[in-house]
């Protein structure tokens, strides 16, 4: 039962997402933790929202506390870093952030080809030391042998294959 | 507030791009079977009046920015005009840059929407102090 127990917390802390009930202690962080409370408002960044419910920062430290102070004064006195801050404060991403691509594509694509490719090795492999010999009939000399049958046998001699063989000639046309 | 809601769930979309330079000035012919068709002036005044409201809520500003950005149009520059005001009001610079990347992002493929949006804008930008997303940097990723 122990093992179990600790089997779960160690899932837990790993791989599952847990969704709290307490919320007073993560509403305020909205950052994208394991926690998540869907119960409250949350940040989000989507181009069809241009002002999310919430801002992106809630605990605001005691610098950036003052610098929200400043932003009740006129705007003109705020220096451009100060505003970048501010913008920064409320919202996680900006427009053209969010609308960058990634990379990711190549690494999708490299590691099918890595897969398709380490699947062809084992096919190989397969070939080598799994399949046993071919039957004796697909040999050069049988082939040559069951060829000659079809035409003594007149197959196919209206369109098909004995059509093709002329025999005055005893040649292929 | 809960009117202009109500007057909010009301309206359509318009699909009207709308501009000062004449590419697709056609006015779309929505054509209701019943009841009076609201004319872009009426519906840029409907606008402005929600976004001049004196004591407007940070709720209010947001909801109305996100409706109108959820239109097919760009909104005039005398609908920002009102929301950056708006936003002054509420002490909220962040917003008011977002609402200008809002509108760059609105032209799409029409290039020339966001500078003479800007161009009208200029004085009020200059008023608030209100720094376009390009000053700050932020218009590349």
């Amino acid at each position: 039962m122990l093992a179990s127990r600790a089997l779960v917390r160690g899932l837990q802390s790993g791989f599952w997402r847990r969704v709290s009930t307490s919320s007073a202690a993560w509403a305020a962080h909205t950052h994208d933790v394991d926690v998540v409370d869907c119960s409250v408002p949350q940040y989000n960044n989507r181009l069809d929202t241009p002002l999310p419910d919430v801002p992106f920062v809630r605990n605001l430290s005691a610098k950036q506390k003052k610098l929200k102070e400043k932003e009740k004064g006129s705007w003109t006195q705020l220096t451009k870093e100060e505003k970048l801050a501010l913008y920064r404060l409320t919202h996680e991403l900006s427009y053209a952030e969010m609308r960058q691509g990634s990379k990711e594509w190549m690494t999708v694509l490299g590691g099918v080809f890595i897969f398709l490719g380490f699947t062809g090795l084992l096919v190989w492999w397969q070939r080598v030391y799994v399949y046993g010999d071919v039957p004796h009939t697909l040999s050069q000399e049988s082939v040559a042998q069951q060829t000659q049958r079809m035409i003594d046998m007149r197959v196919n001699p209206v369109h098909g294959f004995s059509h093709k063989w002329d025999y005055e000639k005893k040649q292929w046309k | 507030m809960f009117r202009a809601a109500l007057q909010l769930s009301v309206s359509g979309a318009r699909s009207l791009t709308r501009s000062r330079p004449q590419y697709t000035a056609s006015v779309a012919a929505r054509s209701y079977s019943h009841g009076k068709q609201e004319t872009d002036e009426e519906f840029d005044a409907r606008w402005v009046t929600y976004f001049s409201k004196p004591d407007i809520d940070a709720w209010e500003l947001r909801k109305g920015m996100n409706t109108l950005i959820g239109y097919d149009l760009v909104p005039e520059p005398k609908i920002l005009d009102a929301a950056l005001r708006a936003c002054r009001r509420l002490n909220d610079l962040a917003s008011a840059i977002r609402i200008l990347e809002a509108v760059k992002d609105k032209s799409g493929p029409h290039k020339e929407i966001y500078p003479y949006v800007l161009q009208e804008l200029q004085p009020t930008l200059n008023e608030l102090g209100i720094p376009t997303p390009e000053e700050l940097g932020i218009d590349k990723a």
